[in-house]
């Protein structure tokens, strides 16, 4: 095996910074840290400009500042009042001023997102649930319908709140956990796998774009 | 004007061409009849919860069954307290706007008024400016109402960037530098749960975890003592609140279980005698 180093210095960068944070897997060090406080100092910063450009900027300061008065964006006054206010936390004596704008986030994304989960979430999931129990000639389909609806049923008695899990009821609530451990347990090696490859990519870096020891 | 559509391959490859579609007419519509099944399930919802939020202000209470990890967030508290040690919340990656964070934002409540009423250490870091404006805010209010504003610190909640890992890298680092005895871990996570869970189980904090992203589900029932699961983490919310019009929305969210329960299986019944009409109304494409 020979070693082909990058001249990149954003490469090399880049590599020292991944093995700083590697280093976490021994234990909390100097170089972690360092490579802790620069990740997130450059990201918030980058998030800081990030916002101001890609919405601050063209969605309320431009058009406030070229097109006001000719565009009529006369309802831009209220998010940049409702901006300004959310400000008003630094000054103790009108910091109540910041609730107003939270309140209206809060009660407006709530209601902006409630079709978005009816549809998606709810009555496209009982569509997709109301399947025919018994298929003629088709063995697999029929265990896999099968396998669907009672799994959900007992799935949802699970979630159940109003009553106690006991008798009847708790058995199908405990069968219903299973379901849900089963694909829990689905779940977890599929996502496992998905880090391992995520993982892989690092080590191919490293070994690849950094030191070249994979070129032959 | 009439339009008509065609996807073309690029680079150009006429076998990949689709045909061209009909010719299509655009109209103004004020109501879109194809989610008309969306707007009547919608609304049975709304009149349950309206009629059980409204019986609930009456003064009608339920009984609703105990929830495991509900009555081991205050245990977690009191642990952390015993010890001598912070209680570290972590409000999940999702901004203001998310349902999860609004509920993490109640359970939040609840946690810093023990933690106050008990002089416990609480850190809050949030990785969004309106997940830190709304933390402090309740924070701040839950010192106020057991009389110990005077021991809330500005500190105590901490906006550390947006960046979902830089976020992460940050809260580990606390968690081995603070070494907090109880990780909450409450709230929409995603690709860190397992990195946030296994770090806390690594210092030995008893851990009490919930979200409603299945996908991050089985990292915490893993690396956590404690899972909210799903619905569970909502409900936690209303109960400990126990505000009368969370515990009604928690109760016709029980009805409109059981509706779903009896809508399913009649469907399923008859689906399978061939009748698809109730399948076909909850079709939404």
């Amino acid at each position: 095996m020979s070693f082909h180093p990058s001249h990149d210095i954003g490469v090399w960068i880049a590599a020292l910074l991944t093995l700083g944070i590697f280093s976490f897997l021994y234990k909390d060090n100097p170089v972690y840290k360092f490579c802790e406080h620069l990740f997130v100092g450059v990201s918030a910063g980058y998030y800081v400009v990030l916002t101001m450009m890609s919405s601050v900027y063209p969605n309320l300061i431009h058009p406030l500042f070229t097109s006001f008065a000719s565009d009529r964006h006369y309802l831009l006054i209220i998010p940049l009042v409702l901006g300004i206010m959310l400000f008003s936390r630094f000054f103790p004596r009108g910091d109540w001023l910041s609730r107003w704008p939270i309140a209206f986030v809060l009660g407006v994304y709530p209601a902006l997102r409630i079709t978005g989960f009816g549809q998606g979430d709810f009555v496209e999931q009982i569509h997709g649930t109301i399947l025919p129990l018994w298929v003629p000639g088709h063995l697999g389909t029929t265990i896999g319908n099968l396998l669907l609806v009672v799994g959900l049923l007992c799935t949802l008695i699970f979630f159940f709140f109003s009553k106690e899990h006991k008798g009847a009821m708790g058995g199908t609530a405990r069968l219903g956990i299973y379901f849900l451990m089963v694909s829990f347990g689905a779940s977890y090696g599929y996502t496992v796998m998905a880090r391992v490859s995520l993982l892989i990519g690092r080590v191919m870096f490293l070994l690849d774009d950094w030191l070249g020891a994979l070129r032959f | 004007m009439t339009y008509e559509y065609q996807l073309v391959a690029s680079p150009a490859d006429a076998a990949l061409d689709s045909d061209v579609s009909r010719p299509a007419r655009a109209a103004a519509n004020f109501f879109d009849w194809s989610k008309l099944n969306v707007l009547i399930v919608t609304g049975i919802f709304f009149a349950l919860l309206f009629g059980y939020i409204r019986l609930a202000e009456r003064g009608a209470r339920w009984v609703f069954r105990k929830i495991p990890g509900l009555d081991a967030i205050e245990e977690a508290v009191g642990r952390a307290t015993e010890m001598g040690k912070g209680v570290l919340y972590v409000p999940g990656v999702q901004d203001i706007d998310d349902i999860q964070t609004i509920a993490s934002m109640i359970l939040l409540g609840r946690v810093a008024r023990v933690a106050a009423k008990y002089e416990t250490a609480l850190n809050v870091p949030t990785n969004s400016p309106g997940v830190y404006t709304v933390a402090e805010e309740v924070v701040k209010s839950a010192y106020s109402d057991v009389g110990r504003r005077d021991a809330y610190r500005s500190d105590q909640v901490r906006y550390v960037t947006s960046e979902q890992f830089a976020y992460v890298a940050a809260v580990n680092g606390m968690m081995l530098r603070e070494r907090p005895a109880a990780n909450l871990l409450l709230g929409a996570f995603f690709a860190e749960s397992l990195l946030l869970a296994e770090t806390g189980h690594a210092v030995g904090a008893i851990q009490i975890a919930g979200t409603a992203n299945v996908h991050q589900m089985p990292f915490f029932v893993v690396a956590c003592d404690y899972t909210l699961i799903g619905e569970e983490y909502f409900a936690a919310s209303a109960l400990l609140s126990n505000d009368p019009r969370l515990l009604g929305s928690l109760k016709a969210s029980d009805m409109v279980k059981v509706l779903m329960i009896i809508v399913i299986v009649l469907g399923c019944l008859l689906a399978t005698f061939g009748h698809t009409w109730l399948g076909d109304f909850f079709a939404t494409q």
